[in-house]
């Protein structure tokens, strides 16, 4: 298992360096200047040479990549030139609000999305399996900016039982933080929960097929034990991907639903360093929170381990 | 016969919509088993001798239908409620699937799938079924049973798992085991240890058995009535020294033709039996085996032979001119 572990761990290196040439070729290659973005109505010519000297944008692209990835490696991201925080400073204060919604939002997805397919899958074919796969069809084709309008409607305007928007840290007040995190986690558990309902009940009808599920019945196991404990441990694998590839991004942020909600989440960086062309920021951003979901799948892969001996011991 | 019948199949048909059309899978089947007595069927693949197996265990596909009767014990298994059947089933009705290495769970370890069947029928605690469980494993010939408990069924051989399989079936001490072709997957020199060790376990528990196989070389030895299956119909039926001593049905005789023999030169063709089983979606007028029968004559196209005693007691066979009667001489 140790062995196992370290080999995917090696594997992370080229993925990383890869996501960072990727990166900060993106951002370099944006069209617009820098220099000339931070100097504005300042930017005379000798103005801007001095800047970009300063900031050695006069160098050729590679040897700012390799200066670029030095500081990296030593946790030196940048600086935004317009707040003066730095890089790592900006995402530390908004991370917990992104990892808090994503949280929340998986949590909701998996409760509603896992008994509904368990249910689905041992009836399938029946009237409720045929009503629920219809309804998450329907579900997976609602955009979330519809769903949340519609949610901040039902509940914040019509019966004013939660706040349309705003957000006060967990550490502050714990209650009134859950309040103001309903309505966007569950706008995001609405869009997710049919995937992930589909996912595992196609996985876990082919599953019930399988011989050992019969053998699991002429042993006179109770269905229950035969579906949660024959059945759903080896249906799970494609649902942990999925689990894990949305938690990934939504380290990332919601865009959308941070927005709407007002959240100021990682996303909410993101969108704020696009529209005023803070690029140092951005490329840090993306940068960590690629590196974040790299990483989220190399759990995924433990986890894979964790749930099928045949990987664990090298067989698959 | 004598003795007390434990399981007795009665008309027991089961149809499975197919797309193109209704396929009869197995067409009123009449079989008896006897406490403490073993049953061999014997067909060639999809002559509906697994179907008939599933029928018994009531674990058809869900789309199938089943008609008939099923009396085990003293009740009828087709119209049992869930609840009775699921408490039946692994505790005196015990199966033994086909292929060792889809039969088990591949995420949970053989102690797990052990423990659990001890412990869902037989009220004993952890440590208890564990002991068993080990008990078991040393009886059905597993070395080193204790460290097999922590295993998954990948870290061990075809032979082993089944070995493991028969374990599982075994636990509860069943009064009828089913094996539904313990051997078909397994490696030449593992299929006699498997059967021998199915035999010398329904000894020592006087357990009745049904053994599923398509090989007739298989039963020979090892049970006490022969069921000859083709096209979802038992052909011939008779205690196993009568049937080697005198078979009736044309099928029967070919079907132990095809068996390759050890004095056999090398290289020789086996005798196999030529042409296909008859398309089950498609019934047929006359005898089912008529197609393919060296002794068909006519009436045998036209009209299907019934199940009938012959002159030896208890030995039933379905054909009009059975083998050494003179009228089935070819012309």
């Amino acid at each position: 298992m140790a062995f196992f572990v370290a080999r995917r761990l090696l594997y992370l290196v080229p993925v990383l360096l890869a996501v960072s040439l990727l990166t900060f070729s993106i951002a370099s290659l944006l069209p617009g200047d820098l220099a000339m973005t931070i100097l504005a109505d300042q930017a005379t010519p000798e103005n801007l040479a001095a800047l970009r000297h300063d900031m050695g944008l006069d160098q050729p692209i590679w040897q700012r990549y390799f200066t670029w990835l030095g500081h990296v490696l030593q946790g030196d991201f940048g600086r935004s030139f317009r707040t003066g925080q730095t890089v790592l400073q900006a995402v530390a204060e908004r991370l917990p609000v992104s990892i808090e919604l994503m949280l929340l939002a998986q949590l909701g997805a998996l409760a509603i999305g896992v008994p509904l397919a368990i249910v689905c899958a041992a009836r399938s074919g029946g009237p409720f399996d045929r009503f629920m796969t219809g309804t998450a069809f329907g579900m997976l084709s609602v955009p979330t900016f519809l769903s949340a309008i519609l949610l901040i409607y039902l509940f914040a305007v019509e019966l004013q039982w939660l706040p349309a928007t705003g957000y006060i840290p967990f550490a502050e007040d714990p209650l009134a933080n859950l309040r103001f995190m309903v309505l966007p986690s569950l706008t995001l558990a609405l869009a997710e929960w049919p995937g992930i309902m589909r996912i595992l009940r196609s996985d876990m009808i082919a599953t019930l097929q399988e011989d050992y599920i019969s053998l699991a019945k002429a042993k006179g196991l109770k269905p229950a034990r035969i579906l949660f404990v024959h059945a759903l441990k080896p249906s799970s694998l494609t649902l942990v991907t999925i689990t894990g590839i949305n938690i990934g991004r939504l380290i990332g942020g919601a865009l959308i639903v941070e927005t709407i909600f007002a959240l100021p989440g990682i996303g909410r960086l993101l969108v704020g360093a696009i529209l005023t062309r803070d690029l140092v920021i951005l490329q840090g951003v993306v940068l960590l929170v690629a590196a974040g979901f790299v990483i989220m799948n190399f759990i995924v892969d433990l986890l894979y381990a964790v749930l099928d001996p045949r990987i664990r011991h090298g067989h698959a | 016969m004598t003795g007390n019948v434990l399981l007795s199949v009665e008309d027991v048909v089961v149809d499975l919509p197919t797309p193109r059309g209704n396929l009869r899978a197995v067409d009123r089947v009449n079989l008896e088993v006897q406490a403490g007595q073993t049953l061999g069927v014997v067909g060639e693949s999809g002559c509906g001798k697994t179907m008939l197996s599933r029928a018994i265990l009531q674990l058809l596909p869900k789309k199938a239908k089943l008609g008939g009767r099923v009396m085990f014990d003293g009740q009828d298994l087709v119209s049992l409620d869930r609840e009775s059947l699921r408490k039946l089933r692994g505790r005196s009705l015990a199966v033994v699937f086909q292929d060792p290495m889809t039969s088990l769970n591949p995420v949970l370890t053989i102690g797990t799938q052990l423990i659990e069947t001890l412990q869902e029928h037989l009220e004993l605690d952890l440590a208890a079924a564990r002991k068993r469980s080990v008990e078991l494993l040393a009886a059905v010939g597993i070395p080193a049973p204790e460290q097999r408990l922590t295993q998954y069924p990948h870290q061990l051989s075809g032979g082993m798992r089944q070995r493991v399989a028969i374990a599982i079936a075994l636990s509860c001490e069943p009064k009828l085991l089913i094996a539904d072709e313990p051997t078909t997957a397994l490696d030449v020199t593992i299929q006699a240890q498997i059967l021998d060790l199915l035999a010398r376990e329904q000894q020592r528990r006087h357990m009745a058995m049904i053994l599923i196989t398509h090989d007739l070389g298989v039963v020979a030895g090892r049970t006490d009535e022969v069921a000859v299956m083709y096209a979802g119909r038992v052909v011939e039926r008779a205690p196993t020294p009568a049937l080697f001593k005198k078979m009736r049905m044309p099928y029967t005789e070919a079907l132990l033709a095809a068996i390759p023999k050890l004095d056999t030169a090398p290289h020789t063709v086996l005798p196999a039996i030529s042409g296909r089983p008859p398309d089950p979606t498609r019934p047929i007028k006359g005898c089912s085996f008529s197609p393919r029968c060296r002794y068909a004559v006519a009436r045998c196209h036209g009209e299907k032979p019934e199940l009938t005693e012959a002159e030896t007691p208890a030995h039933q066979y379905a054909c009009f001119h059975p083998i050494e009667t003179p009228a089935a001489v070819p012309a």
